[in-house]
This record gives C-alpha cells, structure tokens and sequence, in this order.
C-alpha cells in the first residue's frame, strides 16, 4: 500500500523487554529469567497517566494495531478500535499490548529455549494463571514508570487479566474494561478447550509436547484444535448466513460422484491449517489451561462480590447476543457481582451475529459504548492533569 | 430544567445509594450525582439512551425491567427510582413491591391520567386522550397500564405503603395553587416519595 489508512497508527516496531529476576508462578515453580515483547501506540504524556494496557485473548499477541511494513496485508488484531480517533484513540493514550509469556509470539514460552537445559522448553514450560500474566504486565509497567493504568482493556481471557489487575492491584487501576468475558469458564466451556487439547495430544507428531526433539509440529492435532475453537467462536445464524449449505466442489446431482466438499468444510480446514503455521502447540495447552483454570472468586471463599469489594476502579463491562462460548449471561454475572459490592459499572449487550469474535469485528453500537466510556477517561485525565499542574504552580 | 426532577432531588440525601429504574439519558442520576454526590447506577433498555449515559459519565446497566429484578438484593439501595415508566410496565403492583425490598425508600412519578385535559379529551371526542406528553394511540402505547392520584393512593393503601412525600406538577405557576386544590384534576404528572411500613 502507498500509505497507512486513515485511522492507523501506522507502522510499528516491536520491542523486547528482559527480566533478570526471578519470577514466582501461582503453581509454585519459578521462572528464572523471562522477556516480554510489546508494542506501543501513542505517546505517554508527562505525568504517566495516559497508559492503557491490553491484554490479549487465546490466541492473540502483542500486534493489536498498525502495520510492520507497507507491504503488511492485516494490521494488528485490533486495529478496529485501536488508533487515532478511534475507541482507543491513540491522540488520547499511551497503549501497550504485549504478548503474555508462555506465548509464541516474541515472549518467553515453551518455543523458548530454557538455560538450564539448553534445549527448547516444550512441554516442561510451568503451567500458567492468569495472576502469572497480571505479576509479568506489572513488572512491565513499573519498568515503564507507569504507577496507575487509566485503563486496562481485554476481551475473553483479556478481560480475566483486567478483572485480575483489579483485584490484585486496585491503587493501579483506574478503569477496567472487560468484554466477552467470565469470571470463570462453565463445565462446557472447559469441555471445549479439552476436546482441542486432545485433538494435539492425539497427534502422533505431538511427542507428549517434545516435538521439537523430533523435529515435528503437530499440525493435524492442532488445526483441528483449532477448528473446534473456531466453531465455538462463530455463532450458528452467523456461519449459516455466510456458508449455508454451499459447495465448494462437487455435486449432489443423481449419477454424480465427484467428491464433495460443502464451503463452511474448506473454511475451517484453511483456518486450521493456516494457524497450524503460526502457533505452538504447547502455547495452545498452556493457554486453554490457564483459561480453564481462572476463576476469579476462587481466593474469596467462591463470593465474587468478595472478590470484586477490593476493586476501586470503574467498569465497563460488554457481552454480544450471538456469543455463546462467553454468552451474555456470563457477564451479566459479572455486572451483578460489580453491582453488589457498589462499584461503579455499566454494561451493554451488543446486538452482533459474529458470536464470540465479535469483539474483534466493526460493530457501530459497540463502537459507540466503548469510545464513550474511553472519552470519559481521557477527559478525566486531562482535567487531573490540570490541577496536578495548578498545585505544582502553586507549590512555588 | 425539569421541575419534577428538582423535586426529586429535594427527596434524596447526600451520599445515598441510588438505583434508577428506565433511567433513559441519565439526566436525573448526573442531577442527583452533581447537587447530591449520590453514588447512582441506572437501569435502561433504549440503546440510543445507554450510550447517552455513557457520554455523560453515568453508570448505565442493561436490562429489560419487564424481565424482574431478582438479582437485586433486599434494602440493597438507600433509594430505588421510577421516573414516568410505572405505567409502562406488565405489572405496576410488582414493581413497586419490588422498588421497596430492594430500596430502603422509593421514588415514582407517573402521568396522571385524571388530569382535566384527559377527561375532557375523553368526555368531548369519546376516544383515548392523546397529547403531547402522551403522544400514542391506545394501540401502539407503551403506556399499558395508565392510573389516576386516586388510583395510585388506593394501592398504597392496599399494599400498606407509606407516603413520606408528594408533589404534583403542572405546566404554569398559576395552575399548582389549582394542583393543591384539586391534585387528581389539575396535576398532569404526580410525584410520590414511598417507603414499606
């Protein structure tokens, strides 16, 4: 392309930040040393106040907006509302996504080699929880001098990293926005993650997780992984309108014995085959796992108006109609739980037949509610800003 | 500025907890939240509404009144509002019985359907009042369930609700001596602030 589309942040460049002390993980191993990659949109104003942090889902990375060349086809994962001008505008904040560790994107993970064994961690990376995610993003922030996050944003497992900085860091946290998300995953859900964990495991490439020991990938297992997240995250009206019952190829006409192939078929196998390529196997375990595993309420005798009682920020809290993986109830839930320990929070439910993916998807009433909320912030920023500078003059 | 909403606020104390039930553009909460420092949150359908809320800074939550409000527990909110949707829901009598478990003390307004413009509109044409203030036809109103001041006492008396204050609005000054004088004829919106013997 000649030049970024309007609403871009442009070209970016990630960067990598190392850290030398240890880091105790909630299932009581240590990782010794780990690096984070992240990317930055904006610019952090004098007094750090302007910081955003996202937190991404499943699959996601620290790529959410922009470009890395003219020649980059996508931009980042959530460029939608990620940019100048837009629900996250980038004229307004400083924003930072990163990719969590045990990631395959940049972040120390299970593709990483371990110093102890000079070979690839695989499958002997610790298993992770979401409060592991939360410990590293602070150890970022505070490297970054950033006390206090104006906001923390996340969708699906994002938005239990937001929830969890809330509850463990309430004095850095000045809003929190969680969107189709749950204060913990019903029994189906985890049914789902464990039928694509064993669609891995079941791999013969998979090797129990050392298949880097045997130089394989094992693809198969993990593109149908990823088929069966796909279906989850797609809702039934939503692939019926754009597949149908269509072909692909072939024919149902008597006499006819081509093979054939229905459209929404060669969909989700492209779909896997495709993130076969990009992603780890052993990322996808851990990170399923770490989604099984939250629960928000677990530490506050299961109450999770408890759990939310140590929070001080303000909510914005977002379900989609269709979303039946993170259904609405899920956060509505949430909201009750918000709203019994009297914190501030409003909640939308957004009409969408994109299902779970909406989040990802230009939508104008979700568009409308989030850019509002984070109108507020930055207004809120700039009027604190103003009489920090007020006492300051003063002070002379 | 609204009077009935002034009111209103006349009603509420600093620092309460509020829920406002069809709390629409969040005018009364950014009201209350600016003279009383309440800490509010309201309750709303209209989606053009919710996103008003959220340009305003007001706590908006998504919910359908119509489907209950079981959620909400017992005395959870010092005050419960309803401002003119009363007469919108399936069932009133609910609502307010709901209003007083989960507030300490509740607020409704509501049209006064006995107003003299109403009687007269029905008396003269012999069809359903339409006017600007309620501006549907009997067919297509949300309005389902319209009551009079006399009606409404009627079932504070019934349901042993006690009346802690009451205002009725009309258009013009000269008319609330009329209001004082006649509420059920000349009010055109009624105020009641409520609470459970």
């Amino acid at each position: 392309m000649d030049e970024f589309p309007k609403g871009s942040v442009g070209l970016i460049q990630p960067q990598t930040q190392h850290f030398d002390s240890p880091l105790p993980l909630a299932n009581g191993r240590v990782l010794p040393a780990y690096h984070i990659i992240y990317e930055t949109y904006g610019e952090l104003n004098r007094d750090k106040s302007n910081a955003v942090l996202i937190c991404h889902a499943l699959s996601g990375d620290h790529h959410a907006a922009g470009f890395y060349s003219k020649d980059d086809k996508q931009p980042g994962w959530w460029d939608n509302y990620i940019g100048p001008g837009k629900a996250i505008d980038t004229n307004e904040f400083f924003v930072i996504s990163l990719n969590n560790i045990g990631g395959c994107n940049g972040s120390t993970g299970p593709l990483t080699i371990n110093a102890e064994t000079g070979k690839p961690w695989g499958a002997d990376f610790p298993t992770l929880r979401v409060r592991d995610w939360v410990e590293t993003q602070k150890r970022l922030a505070d490297i970054l001098g950033i006390q206090r996050w104006a906001a923390i944003v996340g969708a699906s497992l994002g938005g239990m990293q937001a929830m969890r900085w809330a509850l463990e860091y309430p004095e850095r946290v000045g809003h929190c926005v969680a969107i189709a998300s749950a204060l913990k995953l019903t029994a189906q859900n985890i049914a789902f993650n464990e039928t694509a964990r064993q669609a891995i495991m079941a791999d013969p490439d998979f090797f129990k997780g050392n298949y880097d020991e045997h130089n394989t990938i094992p693809q198969n297992g993990l593109a149908v992984a990823r088929m069966i997240g796909h279906i989850t995250y797609l809702s039934g009206d939503g692939m019926g309108e754009k597949f149908g019952r269509e072909l692909r190829s072939g024919s149902f006409s008597l006499g006819c014995d081509d093979p054939l192939e229905f459209e929404i078929e060669s969909y989700l196998r492209y779909q896997g085959a495709r993130f076969s390529t990009k992603f780890d196997a052993n990322t996808y375990i851990l990170m399923t796992r770490a989604l099984d595993y939250f629960d928000l309420a677990r530490e506050y005798q299961d109450n999770a108006v408890d759990a939310f009682s140590h929070a001080t920020c303000k909510f914005l809290v977002i379900s989609f109609t269709t979303d039946w993986r993170f259904s609405s109830e899920r956060s509505k839930e949430i909201v009750q739980a918000l709203l019994h320990a009297k914190k501030t929070v409003s909640y939308a439910e957004i009409e969408s037949s994109y299902g779970h993916d909406a989040f990802l998807v230009p939508n104008k009433r979700y568009n409308d509610v989030f850019s509002s909320f984070m109108k507020n912030i930055a207004i809120d920023i700039k009027t604190n800003g103003a009489k920090t500078v007020g006492m300051k003059q003063g002070e002379h | 500025m609204r009077i009935d909403l002034d009111i209103i606020c006349s009603y509420v104390k600093n620092n309460q907890d509020v829920l406002d039930l069809g709390c629409g553009d969040g005018a009364l909460l950014k009201l209350l939240g600016d003279k009383k420092n309440i800490n509010g949150v309201g309750l709303e359908n209209d989606h053009e509404k919710i996103t008003e809320c959220i340009e305003k800074n007001i706590a908006v939550v998504e919910h359908d009144l119509n489907k209950g409000l079981r959620q909400f527990d017992n005395n959870s909110y010092d005050v419960v509002i309803m401002t003119l949707a009363l007469q919108a829901m399936q069932r009133p009598d609910h609502v307010l019985d709901e209003m007083l478990r989960i507030g300490k003390e509740c607020i409704v307004t509501f049209p006064n359907f006995a107003h003299w413009r109403a009687r007269l509109h029905l008396m003269l044409h012999g069809k359903m009042p339409v006017s600007d203030l309620l501006p549907y036809q009997w067919y297509d109103t949300p309005n389902i369930h319209f009551c009079t001041i006399k009606d409404f006492e009627d079932l504070c008396v019934e349901k042993d609700i006690s009346i802690i204050h009451k205002d009725m609005v009309c258009e013009t000054n000269i008319r609330s001596f009329l209001c004082k004088l006649h509420p059920n004829l000349f009010s055109e919106t009624a105020i009641y602030h409520l609470t459970r013997n």
